[in-house]
């Protein structure tokens, strides 16, 4: 899945790093996956960072295996390969979303969080929280900060804040010093992939009240 | 099958140059054939070679090969991001398998044999050790030519082996960082934003080769 639109707003090379590295967790990676099936340019440098992987690998001083290792692992290739994952067929977003999703965005479960904004939580480890927002046209997310990261991939649509203007593909990497409030672009609702490593901190106390309430 | 592996076990790069001369003098000569100019800077590349025979033929003297040179190197790779030996010398075998298993999806234009390995081998510790789903990029469909050009294949492994190469010449302490962001569990927030990658050239390499893909 490729847009035709020209993405500006990148993945950093710390989380392209720790993609590759392997260090991320699991609702970073969705996002990070999800960006790369979409922008060519950071599949480029991930693959790059990989190969930075693969020389640390190859430059390994060895651990020498049990007398049978070769012996086992023939007999575990004999047992054929463990069964594939059933691949998604036909979704408008890109495969490694898809699969968290069960299918589309006609799949997904939202719930409204207030002031036309809705959300769906995707089911990841702990570490870090996954989410599908809905921001109506015009719409705004209630203005917020960060405790540690926030990633936000656009989908559809656009939104814009304080910093810049995001189109479908964008990433947005906000960090604790980032305090914003994203507005959808009149004309097209926006939908986007967020994962945070912290629970957001809202300003007013409205939103404060939904965030116990709905995970946010 | 009955061969010796501590041939390939030494950890010098001259013990490996031997290695290579025992076991692929006819790999190096096939290559000379085709690359009469180059052949001298890139003695190993060899590794794609017994991929291929893993591929079409089958060839279990290739794997017993490969697997004298790399397993030893997975486990220690996989030690050091945090599994005890049984464990490292189970998924040792299982990384080999899907190795196997999978070299039909081996992509020599696009990677060098010790990445492509490395990729195996982090998602198998994601998998086990962390006990995550690993979300993947979409696969990208290739163009009419499904085989890869062989001037491709030639530069992507001459680059991974310079790159190797110029990871090996970096100062030990900046070796360190770049070791502890790869093996050492690394939050995304402390891996350091300038790790002077000696990343080269192969960044625009691997955009180069997104650009012959057929979109869907």
């Amino acid at each position: 899945m490729n847009t035709m639109n020209k993405i500006t707003h990148h993945l950093s090379d710390q989380l392209l790093i720790g993609y590759s590295a392997g260090s991320l967790p699991e609702a970073f990676n969705l996002v990070v996956a999800t960006h790369l099936s979409m922008c060519d340019e950071c599949r480029a440098a991930a693959q790059s960072f990989d190969s930075i992987g693969g020389a640390l690998l190859q430059a390994q001083p060895t651990e020498n295996l049990g007398d049978a290792a070769l012996a086992k692992t023939m007999a575990l290739i004999a047992k054929g390969p463990k069964a594939a994952a059933s691949k998604p067929v036909g979704s408008d977003v890109p495969d490694p979303l898809s699969a968290y999703i069960g299918g589309g965005l006609n799949d997904v479960k939202w719930r409204p969080i207030g002031l036309g904004v809705r959300q769906a939580v995707l089911k990841t480890s702990h570490a870090a929280t996954a989410r599908l927002l809905y921001i109506p046209s015009g719409a705004a997310v209630p203005d917020h900060g960060h405790r540690g990261t926030e990633l936000t991939l656009v989908l559809q649509g656009a939104f814009r804040d304080e910093t810049a203007r995001f189109a479908a593909g964008d990433v947005e990497v906000a960090d604790e010093e980032l305090h914003h409030k994203p507005v959808a672009e009149i004309g097209h609702d926006c939908i986007c992939l967020a994962a945070t490593d912290a629970p957001l901190r809202f300003s007013a106390w409205i939103p404060r009240v939904a965030q116990s309430l709905f995970r946010l | 099958m009955g061969m010796n592996l501590d041939i390939v076990q030494e950890t010098g790069a001259s013990g490996r140059q031997l290695a290579y001369a025992a076991f692929n003098s006819n790999a190096l000569d096939d290559q000379k054939a085709n690359f009469p100019a180059v052949t001298q800077t890139i003695p190993k590349n060899i590794w794609v070679d017994h991929l291929k025979r893993i591929q079409t033929d089958q060839d279990q003297q290739a794997f017993a090969e490969l697997f004298g040179y790399f397993a030893p190197r997975v486990k220690a790779f996989l030690m050091k991001s945090g599994a005890s030996p049984g464990m490292a010398e189970d998924c040792t075998q299982e990384v080999m398998a899907t190795l196997w298993h999978k070299a039909h999806l081996f992509d020599p234009s696009r990677a060098s044999v010790s990445t492509w390995i490395f990729t195996i081998a982090r998602n198998k510790n994601i998998d086990a050790l962390r006990k995550q789903r690993r979300p993947e990029p979409e696969e990208l469909t290739w163009g009419p030519e499904a085989e890869p050009e062989a001037s491709d294949v030639l530069v992507m492994q001459q680059e991974s082996d310079q790159l190797s190469q110029a990871m090996k010449a970096l100062p030990g302490q900046q070796r360190e960082l770049i070791e502890k962001a790869y093996f050492g569990d690394l939050s995304h927030g402390q891996i350091a934003a300038e790790t002077g990658l000696p990343l080269g050239t192969i960044k625009s390499r691997l955009r180069l080769a997104l650009t012959k893909l057929a979109r869907r």
